[in-house]
């Protein structure tokens, strides 16, 4: 694999940035024993590109390189998938919407710095002994690690009488009904805002959530978060699939982060779409999966197979040998997963999914509280989650094994253009 | 030695070392020849010598008046730098102490009572000066100790109906009025446990114990006598024998209050852990587990908060306004926030814990996380 490629056209804020990503990374010096191409790649590509492709990406996760804040869309949603996932749901507990505007531009104020690899405020340590740090520190010294940091809206922002945003709710962003099977805890559902922080060390990605949640006490409140490892899709096609905690490679036929077409055609607001503050946004649907891992563990493994619609081995689509092969659905059972799941399915109904494995313990009779925390960014929820969760719910194979028991939706705004700008701009100025 | 710079519970140790040094020296001869001489009677407090070369500095006390006196020196900021309490009608008694250079008050209250005569004395020379505070710190951190002072000895009346009740084997009148003798230790918390030894006697909880204590034996305070009238429903002999315990260390800790260290900015830190005790023990309903009077002890925490922001506010107004601001509209809402549990606004009968909901609970958790974190900034901006 060649390393030049992974320094993917550095824009100058990526410059700006690099300082993060000069020396040499702990980990590539770890991982490869120093060896030198790998050093040279850190200090030689800087930032990598969130839309650089290919095997390049193991090298990006380990040079620890910041992925570039600003731009037209958020990062955090066709960049490259990284390895964990820190999700927070906020309540917004002001009623002053210059006071949530003020604290939006403080978050990307601090959101600007760490997705660098920098401290918020005046650090980690140094200052006034009386005083507690500006920054809580737990990332000083680590790498930026890829960190973006994604916000939502969820549809309570827009509520009447709130914020004076109800004439801007944008249509798609539509309250979630109750699917068959569904057994939402409330306690894990919605939320008035959400971000995203992915990052290639749960540490970082931790401490970014803990940061914002800081910053933001008085204002808003977290609601619920979830923890999550093993990405288990990519958004990096020439990467293998990641497997989820079935054993499975699920997801395999996920929208290419280079794919500017399918990306304009299923995750990004359009001009025309009917809200212009969300243009180059996205709405994003959260699903908290739990499965059923002790039962699916006692499941034969030619019914497991059968469930999904692929070999567990080689993760290639019934009848097919190969992971990447064209699944061909009337072979599969009419319940397999992937039959259910597939465009061609579902009137061409298409997402970007970025879901995170998690396991959070074992619950009060010893089972294993794990599943799949289900991320997936659409250009229309009415025409991409809502349609493809309908046909698998109603008939889904792996129903039997996993239950929804969180679910929130939020629309996703466009990107931070540049240092004056700030994360809701386009809705709140 | 006297950092400026001193959470009370660092603080602690250097009261208690204070303390100490005071107490050898009263048994040791300093030697009379420079000794102060200080005359107090029932209407004066003349003392013969008003400007004095820092060092061990040597009193002699003689009671000319009618009534038991006691004399105190006093630092500016009205901490306690030695004292002597008992002095008989005619008696005489001697207190040393070491003195650094700066301005300080001699105080003779005849009768024990009330605010004394004041003579205000000056100490010269070499030493490291005290470090210089602002008249606007010596007046919080003077109106601070007051405040800690008056709410232990309003603390005691009420912890003794209470003990009376337990004493009676009357449950329920003993129930009744719980909760309201903790209101002044809980309001002071910060300072009261800065003497170490005074918290785990009256305020420690079962899990509070330490490895190798006994239950039965160790386990004293009001949260043992809590279980006995809530959980165990009885009053025994071993509970009325706790209530005389709880009234003698509580006694001990009124005695104590005005030696602890306060600072401007222990005050202020002070205030953020008054929330932390909130945040940890009373949100959780950890702290009050048998009577689930937890809000009662909540809106105790708040005041004392409260009352440390307010007395810093003017020094805090100059150095960070928007900080006030802030803190301003979360102490008011969370007192809103408070004020939905009891239908009463001048009593402290709040709702019981076990009634308030997990969504209720979460809302309380965030009013406080909302206070609190501004709240951890109010050190720095009296520091400025």
């Amino acid at each position: 694999m060649s390393e030049s490629e992974s320094a993917a056209q550095p824009q100058p804020e990526q410059q700006a940035v690099g300082e993060s990503s000069t020396a040499p990374s702990r980990r590539a010096v770890l991982g490869w024993g120093g060896a030198g191409f790998a050093l040279g790649a850190a200090a030689a590509g800087g930032a990598v590109s969130a839309f650089g492709s290919g095997p390049d990406m193991v090298s990006a996760a380990s040079s620890g390189a910041s992925v570039p804040f600003h731009g037209e869309h958020q990062a955090g949603i066709a960049s490259a998938v990284q390895d964990r996932l820190h999700f927070a749901a906020f309540d917004v507990k002001t009623k002053d919407r210059e006071e949530l505007v003020k604290l939006l531009k403080e978050w990307t104020v601090a959101a600007r710095l760490m997705t660098a690899g920098l401290p918020v405020g005046e650090g980690g340590f140094g200052g006034l002994p009386e005083a507690p740090p500006d920054d809580t520190g737990e990332a000083l010294g680590l790498k930026a690690s890829r960190l973006t940091l994604t916000i939502g809206f969820g549809p309570g922002l827009f509520a009447k009488g709130r914020f004076g945003l109800e004439g801007k709710r944008p249509e798609a962003l539509v309250d979630l009904e109750l699917f068959p099977g569904d057994n939402l805890d409330p306690a894990r559902s919605g939320g008035d805002l959400c971000v995203q922080a992915c990052a290639d060390d749960p540490q970082v990605a931790v401490h970014a959530i803990r940061q914002l949640a800081r910053i933001g006490f008085g204002k808003v409140a977290v609601r619920w978060s979830q923890l999550g490892f093993g990405k288990t899709s990519s958004t990096t096609p020439d990467e293998q699939t990641p497997r989820n905690m079935m054993g499975f490679k699920d997801g395999t036929r996920n929208i290419s982060g280079t794919d500017k077409a399918a990306l304009d055609k299923h995750v990004w607001v359009g001009a025309g779409d009917g809200s212009d503050w969300l243009t180059g946004g996205s709405y994003l649907v959260a699903r908290r999966i739990r499965m059923n891992i002790e039962t699916w563990d006692r499941t034969p493994l030619q019914e497991q197979e059968d469930i999904f619609g692929r070999d567990k081995g080689e993760g290639a689509p019934v009848g097919k040998s190969k992971e990447r092969e064209e699944p061909f659905l009337k072979a599969m059972k009419p319940e397999a997963h992937v039959r259910l799941a597939h465009p061609d399915t579902n009137n061409g109904a298409t997402i970007l999914r970025r879901g995170y494995s998690f396991t959070d313990g074992t619950d009060g009779l010893g089972r294993l509280d794990a599943g799949l925390f289900f991320l997936a960014y659409q250009r229309d929820v009415r025409k991409g989650f809502i349609p493809i969760q309908r046909n698998l719910a109603k008939s889904d194979g792996l129903n039997e094994y996993i239950q929804h028991v969180g679910s929130a939706v939020f629309a996703v705004p466009p990107g931070v253009r540049d240092k004056d700008d700030w994360w809701g701009r386009t809705l709140f100025a | 030695m006297r950092p400026a710079r001193l959470t009370v519970i660092a603080a602690a140790s250097v009261a208690a070392a204070l303390t100490a040094v005071t107490g050898c020296s009263q048994k040791s001869d300093a030697g009379g020849n420079d000794a102060i001489k200080v005359a107090a009677s029932d209407s004066a407090c003349d003392v013969s010598k008003t400007e004095f070369p820092a060092g061990k500095v040597q009193f002699d006390v003689e009671n000319k008046g009618a009534k038991v006196t006691e004399v105190y020196v006093l630092f500016p900021d009205a901490r306690i730098v030695t004292e002597r309490e008992n002095i008989g009608p005619g008696t005489k008694a001697s207190i040393t102490a070491e003195i650094k250079a700066g301005e300080y008050e001699i105080v003779c209250k005849p009768g024990m009572k009330g605010d004394g005569i004041k003579q205000k004395v000056k100490v010269t020379g070499k030493g490291a000066a005290e470090e210089k505070r602002s008249p606007e710190a010596d007046a919080a951190v003077a109106a601070y100790r007051a405040y800690v002072v008056t709410q232990a000895e309003e603390t005691l009346p009420k912890a003794q109906a209470f003990a009376d009740a337990v004493k009676a084997g009357d449950i329920e009148g003993a129930k009744k009025l719980y909760a309201t003798s903790r209101i002044g230790w809980e309001r002071t918390e910060p300072v009261a446990e800065s003497f170490g030894d005074i918290d785990p006697k009256v305020d420690v909880r079962e899990d509070g114990l330490e490895a190798g204590q006994d239950l039965e034996k160790d386990w004293t305070g009001w949260h043992r006598l809590e279980k006995a009238l809530w959980a165990d429903n009885k009053i025994g002999d071993r509970e009325k024998q706790l209530a005389d315990t709880l009234i003698t260390d509580l006694t001990d800790w009124q005695k104590k209050v005005g030696q602890a260290e306060i600072t401007p900015t222990s005050i202020a830190n002070g205030a953020k852990e008054l929330l932390d005790e909130v945040a940890t023990g009373k949100v959780t309903g950890e702290e009050e587990r048998y009577s689930r009077t937890d809000l009662v002890d909540f809106k105790a925490n708040v005041e004392g908060a409260q009352k440390a922001y307010e007395l810093l506010k003017p020094i805090a107004s100059k150095n960070d306004p928007e900080l006030v601001k802030q803190l301003d509209t979360q102490f008011a809402a969370l007192n809103t926030l408070l004020d939905k549990y009891r239908a009463d606004q001048t009593t402290y009968e709040f709702t019981s814990y076990d009634k308030v909901g997990e969504p209720e609970r979460k809302e309380l958790s965030d009013g406080v996380n909302a206070l609190a974190e501004p709240l951890s900034k109010l050190a720095a901006a009296v520091t400025k």
